[in-house]
């Protein structure tokens, strides 16, 4: 007996999608309506996926001039120097980066690559695009409310981008933006930053609400919650941590907007002393209370970054291994402690600030006990590995190597969470390559094994093998270079934020102070820069590759050319504006690989019943 | 394929989207308000008392405005049950009275506002303190704004008694002691400001959680002024929907009287 599937079996790829009917409807829309101001979750996806791609590139550039800052202070920037004093001016004048320049590049590189690139991309690009299409719903439940999401996240990223142009500049106090020195740096690049940040929130909020809807409401018939791709599960978590870890950082957000534009003193405290003459405030406030605001979205932030990569991953791994993964349950249950844990462990970014050893005492233990679901959640996906036959393709190497860099990112993160380390650690470089670790060869490698993987079901054609192998490699090894020396500059006492990579405290600077940076140490930072301008480079064939398979990829074969089980696989490629041509009806849970019996090695979670072998 | 259970509920939640969604919104709108009325507790915890301001808010004023508000959600409910009985013009009467509530809370709002941005507390170089108002009731002025205008004293009709006393400044039986207006010169002032956000950490907490709850009236009035308006028209094509849109905002709407109930204690009385 054949498969036997709800939906009428899409065999051929869909060439010409616009025969759809529904599809042509959406095309008579005009041209703003279907791509500019669309309520279709497809195009919303892609919308947010181009511009975050958009905006990491940026936020790497910027990085980019810092890492030659860093390497060679005081020396102008090769080949931009020039197009950046035309741009800023003094600030980059004859082509050098001034510690001003580099604090606000430093603190927007921060901003963008967490709020204006990672989350947009995890959860606006791939969670719109993917959660209906695998829960088999024709939209999400709010598609005007989606919309305006992206329309406030792109407003967002505008202020910020044009904050960089307004006289002092953008931003220069990091991206945790701590006050008092946020409130009293004279620039309203941070006036700027604040209410860039509500927008963000305003759309993160929008989102959260829309996506957490959409799961519980949408779902297709049969698609009960333990028949949920994980991806959707790592959504659905993802969805509550931004709806509820959010709003506290908008206030804090709103009461810093007070401090600069309305003279109150919510983060200034009594006493306060500015460049030496006493601040003319009315203090009473709390330097305090901004890092606790802060740090209670900054902590379950960093789940938002990356549950949704461990979805992708799963989804990646699961299809690749041909076998179903291995302890879905544990997967579930790991990522909804992670999800509630996340919002008691933030204060262990705040070991130094004086707070007290018994509270101290409390996050450390918090802190220990959230390592364990992501333990679980890694150990599922290796034990997952065991025994399947593998298809090396370029999403899947991407997967695979998620998971050691992800695992070296969380292990090297455990010392940070000890009070008693952290007062070595804190600040310095180790922490840089720690939260790197988790996010760039980590989100970010499972990032780009999502857009190899659904890619096909996007455009109709897959993205080229070779020059996907070639960018997985030289990513995977140029990630490395930067990042792993971090470890070393950093246990070796090497601070961030330091506008000269530490010259100042060097061993060249100061030949008989004890504990200075040692030559090779800050020699270092010229390796860092080179292995970064290796990554920059190792990016151009994507995002050749990206562009150019969209019109000459190889078409695929079939609307299921991964041969996967997940739902937004059994629809017409690219799905027509309703996803579905009939409603899906689901029978099985969605990893139903190489089952017993079956004749082929797959079985969709609509297929009537597994197909035997007779 | 169309988007289900935009009216109808679905079987297995038992809600219909738009009310789930809107439940999700007010939690995060708890954890926004949550986060401010924690601030204020640490800020408050952290602060002199002789530095808190008390007695300054027109309580009577308040309490005015909290009846209006609690009126405005009875009201958004008999709206809403209005409509679940079919009856459109009964509907129309009530959501008329909740948005005219939501205008004059507003009016009421920015009347208090307006009072005390004339109202001042004086800092005097020999350590004493003063609030009262400026003769010609000048709003926003400062030490600094003083200065620029070569002004040398100022004409000050004071209160009865200064906050840190623990009494109320404004006794209203001694109103008409108010006309004796003083003066102080500029060289005896240390500091001075009048009732704005940069006042001190009180004012601050008060003008930015009102202002921000301003904003939530503001929005809700809006909302339900379009369903009584261009949205009733929906009434005749789908009165479930409207029916729903309806729920919805009065649910918004309770949450925003919520909101002003923890306001009212805590910046009026407290």
């Amino acid at each position: 007996m054949q498969a036997t599937t709800l939906t009428p079996p899409h065999v051929e790829a869909h060439p010409h999608p616009a025969h759809h009917a529904h599809h042509a409807h959406q095309e008579d829309a005009g041209f703003w309506r279907t791509y500019i101001f669309s309520t279709d979750h497809k195009i919303i996806g892609i919308q947010y996926g181009l511009t975050a791609l958009c905006f990491m590139l940026f936020g790497f550039c910027l990085m980019l001039m810092m890492r030659w800052q860093i390497a060679h202070p005081g020396e102008p920037i090769p080949l931009v120097g020039p197009l950046l004093e035309k741009l800023l001016g003094n600030p980059a004048a004859k082509g050098v980066m001034s510690p001003d320049l580099y604090n606000s590049f430093g603190a927007m590189h921060g901003t963008i690559m967490v709020f204006l690139a990672v989350v947009p991309l995890a959860f606006g690009a791939f969670g719109n695009y993917v959660v209906p299409l695998q829960i088999g719903a024709p939209d999400m439940a709010f598609p005007r409310v989606n919309m305006a999401s992206y329309q406030c996240y792109l407003l967002g990223g505008i202020i910020m981008l044009v904050s960089f142009f307004i006289p002092g500049g953008a931003a220069q106090a990091g991206w945790t933006s701590y006050s008092p020195l946020a409130t009293t740096i004279p620039t309203d690049g941070q006036t700027f930053w604040l209410i860039g940040m509500v927008l963000l929130i305003t759309s993160s909020l929008l989102g959260a609400v829309n996506f957490i809807a959409t799961i519980v409401q949408l779902r297709a018939p049969g698609m009960t919650w333990m028949r949920l791709p994980f991806f959707v599960w790592a959504q659905f978590v993802t969805g509550f941590i931004l709806l509820l870890a959010f709003p506290p950082l908008e206030a804090a957000g709103i009461m810093q907007l007070m401090d600069r534009v309305a003279g109150t003193s919510f983060f200034l405290p009594t006493g306060l002393a500015v460049g030496g003459h006493l601040a003319n405030v009315s203090g009473g406030g709390s330097p305090l209370l901004w890092q606790h605001l802060f740090w209670f979205l900054g902590h379950p932030e960093v789940y938002v970054l990356i549950l949704p990569a461990m979805g992708i991953v799963c989804e990646v791994i699961a299809n690749n291994t041909r076998k179903p993964i291995w302890g879905y349950k544990s997967l579930v249950y790991s990522a909804l402690f992670l999800g509630t844990l996340s919002f008691i462990v933030w204060a262990h970014h705040m070991y130094l600030t004086g707070m007290g050893t018994k509270i101290s005492a409390f996050f450390q233990t918090t802190t220990m006990i959230i390592s364990i679901p992501s333990v679980i959640i890694l150990t599922c996906f290796f034990i997952s590995l065991w025994g399947g036959s593998i298809r090396f393709n370029t999403p899947m190497l991407f997967a695979l190597a998620f998971l050691p860099m992800f695992g070296i990112g969380g292990l090297t993160g455990l010392p940070l969470g000890f009070a008693a380390a952290d007062l070595h650690l804190h600040d310095t470089y180790y922490v840089i390559g720690h939260f790197h670790y988790v996010v760039a060869p980590g989100t970010i490698f499972a990032m780009f094994a999502g857009v190899y993987y659904w890619f096909p079901k996007l455009t109709g054609r897959h993205m080229n093998e070779f020059w996907g192998r070639v960018h997985f490699w030289c990513s995977f090894i140029f990630m490395n270079i930067v990042f792993m020396p971090m470890f070393a500059q950093g246990m070796a006492g090497m601070l961030r934020r330091m506008s000269d990579g530490g010259l100042n405290y060097s061993e060249a600077r100061g030949p008989d102070v004890a504990g200075t940076l040692s030559s090779p140490i800050i020699g270092l930072n010229k390796f860092i820069l080179w292995g970064g301008v290796g990554l920059a480079i190792s990016q151009v064939p994507f995002i050749i590759n990206l562009f150019r398979s969209i019109w000459k990829g190889e078409k695929i074969a079939s609307d299921n050319p991964w041969e996967a089980t997940t739902l937004e696989w059994q629809t017409p490629t690219p799905p027509p504006h309703g996803n579905f041509a009939h409603a899906p009806k689901v029978f099985r849970g969605p990893y139903e690989y190489s089952v017993p019996g079956a004749s082929k090695d797959f079985t969709p979670q609509n297929a009537l019943e597994a197909a035997r072998n007779s | 394929m169309d988007i289900p259970y935009t009216t109808q509920p679905r079987p297995d939640t038992g809600i219909y989207n738009a009310k789930i969604g809107i439940w999700l919104f007010l939690a995060s709108e708890v954890m926004l308000f949550g986060a401010l009325f924690s601030s204020y507790i640490l800020l408050r915890v952290g602060a002199a008392p002789a530095d808190w301001p008390h007695g300054l808010l027109n309580i009577p004023i308040g309490a005015f405005n909290t009846v209006v508000l609690i009126v405005s959600s009875v009201t958004v409910v008999m709206a809403w049950a209005s409509l679940k009985m079919k009856k459109l013009a009964q509907f129309k009467l009530f959501q008329a009275v909740t948005v005219l509530c939501a205008l004059t809370f507003l009016w009421v709002k920015s009347y208090e506002y307006r009072e005390k941005f004339s109202h001042y507390e004086v800092w005097k170089t020999d350590g004493t303190r003063l609030t009262g108002h400026i003769e010609g009731k000048p709003m926003f002025l400062t030490l600094a704004k003083l200065q620029v205008a070569k002004k040398e004293k100022i004409e000050f009709v004071a209160d009865p008694h200064h906050y840190s006393e623990g009494k109320t400044p404004m006794v209203k039986h001694e109103a008409h002691a108010e006309h004796k207006p003083v003066e102080i010169p500029l060289a005896e002032i240390k500091r001075l400001s009048a009732f704005v956000p940069a006042h001190s950490t009180y004012f601050a907490v008060y003008f930015t959680m009102t202002a921000l709850h301003a904003l939530h009236v503001l929005g809700g009035a809006i909302v339900i002024g379009y369903l009584f308006g261009p949205g009733s028209k929906m009434w005749f094509t789908d009165p479930e929907r409207l029916t729903n849109r309806v729920e919805v905002a009065g649910l918004f709407w309770h949450f925003v009287d919520l909101v002003w109930i923890f306001l009212f204690p805590v910046l009026y009385l407290l």
